[in-house]
């Protein structure tokens, strides 16, 4: 009976243990559907806001136009119908709330009865406007022409070079600018932690004495406990002025002043992680190396390093995804300027810090807050193959051993 | 020892019918509560704009001190939210930082609400530059030029030859799209602009950059940026941001801040109303660094 009961409780344990195995992942994967159904959506949507409808004149000759094109005409860059392939004449630009500029209120309706009556003759009057006004009010026998922009395609979404979610009446999604900036960042900041990091971790797990080792360890560890908020903000009083100065540039919100902060808060990891793989090397292999003749530093560069190098890798991953995922301090100094990068001293927006900046904003399932999640996608892939390549290197090294 | 115990145990029976006697009162309040609501004083809830979310919930705080018994809920979400929630009949009142757009009109009519609005202050956007700047003022279309990246350099503008760095606040921000709507007429943001999460990192950035032109709340001046005067006249009137031009309506970048409210949920918040419009109420306006309406 009791042997029993002990099974029982062994089986009970068991079972919970294998449960929350399973609940982790399938939360994992639930998470990731999510992520992906919500950003694939923006794919099935047009520009134009839901609910809106952009008309000409049926005379019109322009039939087609791109959410660049119609930016550019609510810009007031465009100005001419001919720069679109039409006739020679200046566009009229109407926005539903212009209406009480051609109708009285009582032509109108006290209760807007007749405003879609309106808009269909004022589109149907003037061959040279370009309307733009809420579907609901448009007429069943509307006498102009809607024209309708394609879907956001998955080339225009990750080749385009204009990030402005919010603009009317089309939107322009092109994250490209966002993607390099991220990785800009990050290749910023993994260039200035390795080898810092990597020249602190041989230092403390193999030159430092114990004192200085004790003394040393928490004080870099204390490093990671600082809230990213406080990176940021020191990064914009102290660095950003800093890189002004000694550069001699108009602005010092550049990707270089982000890199630097993402650097200081990958060092941590990078360094407790690789001193931790190089205190695992063997003595024996140490003393054997020593025995052959080879110095000190020989016997780091030769045994203890290639020893240890897949710890040194996973020290530079976490690196990294400390750095592509970090938003507050990034959001703060960078500058968030939607341009593509060409040096290190140029303002630039990431990923996370656009996510951050604008989800608050935007509608739920409306196209921004999709083109949101898809901008998160993007980010999971990204960490997804990072983590991928380097399971390749450290397992290919191990292979090669 | 016994005596000690036999205090404890004494103490605990106190206490607990203590809790007893709190917890009928409040049942007692909860029931008042719940008259006062169905008479219409009590708890109302407000959303919208995030312009007026520290205003309306200092008002809302000082109001419930005053009237106990009142519940007041104050939520931010932006204008676009407190008005279409007040469309859903969601919220009592919707908080906006700006008029109701012919859309928003039109909805609400079609929704058959009868929406009444209160002025409750104004609030103004300063155009700053660092203070080594030689140009002290510019005009709207100035202004736009070089929001929209059609002007690049300080000498257009009669400054040094020095670029222009423009700083902007986030797009979720109701600051930005005031700021292109009324200055920029519409049109938008060059696409190398620099955005800043919070109206602070704009007055630091502003401040360390020399090249720099930022806005920000009237409230936010500090001595270490300077203010532009600005002409909404193609540069015949130049006017410096101030409360006192804010309030006479000479200084051109000002919005309103309004309630909207249902007319049937009227007499429900009357009372609240009444006090933001009060000299009390007003008074917080300025506290808080928005115009207050002037009498």
């Amino acid at each position: 009976m009791k042997r029993y009961f002990n099974n029982l409780g062994e089986r009970v344990i068991e079972g919970l243990i294998t449960l929350s195995g399973t609940v982790t992942s399938i939360t994992v994967l639930l998470i990731v559907f999510f992520l992906f159904k919500e950003g694939l959506g923006v794919f099935s949507q047009t520009p134009v806001a839901e609910g809106s409808v952009i008309a000409v004149n049926k005379q019109n000759p322009v039939k087609e136009l791109t959410a660049s094109q119609v930016k550019e005409i609510f810009d007031q860059n465009i100005t001419n119908w001919n720069q679109l392939g039409g006739a020679n004449a200046p566009i009229k630009l109407f926005e539903v709330d212009d209406i009480t500029d051609y109708y009285t209120e009582e032509q109108i309706g006290s209760n807007f009865e007749y405003l879609p009556q309106r808009l269909s003759e004022l589109v149907a009057k003037d061959p040279t406007i370009l309307a733009f006004f809420p579907e609901e009010y448009l007429a069943k026998d509307f006498a102009g022409r809607r024209i309708e922009l394609d879907n956001i395609s998955v080339g225009g979404f990750l080749g385009g070079k204009e990030w402005y979610p919010t603009i009317q009446p089309a939107v322009q999604l092109g994250v490209l600018p966002l993607i390099l900036g991220t990785l800009w960042v990050s290749l910023g900041a993994i260039l200035i932690a390795l080898p810092l990091g990597l020249a602190t971790s041989i230092y403390l797990a193999e030159i430092a004495n114990p004192k200085v080792r004790n003394f040393l360890k928490p004080v870099i560890e204390l490093l990671a406990g600082i809230p990213s908020v406080v990176y940021g903000f020191f990064g914009l009083v102290v660095i950003v002025p800093l890189i002004q100065d000694v550069f001699g540039l108009p602005v010092g919100e550049t990707a270089l002043a982000g890199s630097i902060i993402l650097g200081i808060m990958a060092l941590p990891t990078i360094i407790s992680v690789s001193e931790d793989a190089m205190r695992t090397t063997p003595r024996a292999m140490k003393e054997a190396s020593l025995a052959l003749g080879a110095n000190k530093w020989q016997t780091i560069y030769r045994v203890i390093i290639p020893y240890s190098i897949s710890g040194i890798s996973t020290a530079a991953i976490l690196g990294i995804g400390r750095a592509i995922g970090e938003t507050m301090a990034v959001l703060m100094v960078t500058g968030n300027a939607s341009v593509i990068p060409h040096t290190f001293l140029e303002p630039v927006r990431t990923i996370p810090a656009t996510i951050a900046a604008e989800l608050g904003e935007a509608p739920q399932g409306g196209i921004h807050f999709q083109a949101l999640f898809a901008l998160g996608c993007i980010l999971f892939l990204m960490t997804l193959a990072i983590n991928m390549t380097v399971d390749l290197v450290s397992t290919k090294k191990k292979a090669n051993r | 020892m016994r005596s000690i115990k036999t205090q404890i145990s004494s103490f605990l029976i106190a206490t607990l019918f203590l809790g007893a006697c709190g917890g009928g009162n409040d049942a007692k309040k909860e029931n008042t509560e719940a008259d006062k609501s169905a008479t219409g004083a009590a708890t109302i809830t407000i959303k919208g704009s995030d312009t007026v979310l520290p205003l309306a919930q200092q008002e809302a705080e000082k109001f419930m001190a005053k009237n106990a018994g009142s519940a007041i809920t104050v939520v931010g979400g932006g204008t676009g939210v407190g008005l279409s929630a007040l469309q859903e009949g969601t919220t009592d009142i919707a908080m906006a930082s700006r008029g109701l757009k012919t859309e928003e009109k039109l909805k609400l009519k079609g929704a058959k609400k009868d929406v009444k609005e209160a002025l409750i202050a104004y609030d103004a956007l300063s155009v700053v530059v660092h203070p080594s700047n030689k140009v002290s003022q510019l005009t709207r279309e100035q202004l736009e030029g070089i929001f929209t990246g059609k002007i690049t350099n300080w000498k257009e503008v009669g400054g040094a030859d020095e670029k222009i760095v423009p700083y902007s606040r986030e797009t979720s921000s109701g600051t930005y799209e005031f700021f292109r709507e009324h200055v920029m007429d519409k049109k938008n943001y060059a696409n190398g602009i620099l955005m800043m999460p919070a109206t602070g990192s704009i007055v630091q950035s502003v401040s360390q950059t020399n090249g720099a032109i930022g806005y920000i709340g009237l409230a936010y001046e500090t001595k270490e940026v300077k203010a532009l005067a600005v002409s909404y006249d193609q540069g015949k009137t130049f006017v410096a941001p101030s409360v006192e031009a804010a309030k006479n309506k000479t200084y051109p970048i000002s919005r309103p801040l309004f309630f909207f409210y249902d007319a049937t949920a009227e007499a429900k918040v009357k009372p609240f109303v009444d006090y933001v419009m009060s000299e009390e109420g007003q008074k917080t306006v300025q506290d808080i660094g928005y115009i207050p309406l002037s009498k």
